[in-house]
């Protein structure tokens, strides 16, 4: 079976929009038979990502490949980057701006739960330019 | 428990309806959506005194059934409609986050992260 590709747009300006992608994946997956703990690792992980797209980086684009024994997602955005991408995993590390907090984010933990439900996780970044967050979900381990 | 039980004994009003026979394992009480989306454990209802649509998103992503607004918080229209499509029951009740909690605790339902 070859791969089934998604493309996503995440916009910058509507936080309320935030997660549009990681619901029309999990509706995807659902469809496609998947099973359930890997569809909600993915939508998770994705969710997360599409969040600190929005806070972030102004938004983005997400592409998913979905493959019979594992889901790839790569979240791509034209934001400021990740100056130090060590801190930015520490749980509880956070550069948010407090109206964030108000929404229910901005507590540091976006990046520690995306590893946390992801098997690969990849951050390309460079200041200026943008930040690639790569994802890797297996469906069957 | 089934979601009919969380409202009854919260005392609640519907606000939106999905399945209220849907039945409810756990529970997780919280204003922080990150903190939610860390714990995964099949937990079924969301009490929250947060109100915006990303409330039913976090709920969504974990499969949840049902969101109990706390402190009589009435969500906004968008919001009852993306939990419409989503098919999750929203509910508010007059109680305070801790009573609301101590409530389905009191009456058996556990928070599934021990």
């Amino acid at each position: 079976m070859s791969a089934i590709h998604l493309r996503y747009e995440v916009p910058g300006d509507d936080f309320t929009r935030a997660g549009e992608a990681s619901g029309a994946v999990k509706k995807r997956l659902k469809a496609l038979g998947y099973n359930s703990d890997a569809i909600r690792r993915v939508a998770i992980a994705m969710y997360e990502a599409e969040i600190n797209m929005v806070i972030h980086a102004d938004g983005g684009y997400c592409d998913v490949d979905i493959y019979p024994d594992r889901v790839e997602v790569l979240l791509a955005d034209k934001g400021p980057g990740i100056p130090d991408v060590e801190k930015a995993m520490q749980a509880g590390f956070s550069t948010a701006p407090d109206n964030v907090r108000n929404l229910g984010f901005g507590a540091g933990m976006g990046l520690p739960n995306i590893k946390k439900y992801t098997d690969e996780m990849r951050i390309e970044t460079e200041i200026g330019v943008g930040t690639n967050l790569y994802l890797t979900v297996k469906v069957n381990s | 428990m089934v979601i009919k039980d969380i409202i009854d004994i919260l005392e609640g009003e519907v606000i939106c309806e999905g399945n209220l026979d849907t039945e409810i394992k756990t529970a997780c009480g919280s204003d922080m959506m990150s903190d939610v989306l860390a714990f995964v454990k099949d937990q079924s209802v969301l009490l929250t005194g947060l109100v915006n649509p990303q409330v039913v998103r976090t709920a969504e992503m974990m499969d949840m059934a049902c969101i109990v607004f706390v402190r009589g918080k009435q969500p906004d229209q968008s919001i009852i409609d993306l939990a419409k499509s989503r098919d999750i029951t929203l509910i508010k009740t007059r109680y305070r986050m801790f009573t609301a909690c101590g409530l389905l605790y009191s009456k058996g339902l556990s928070g599934g992260c021990e």
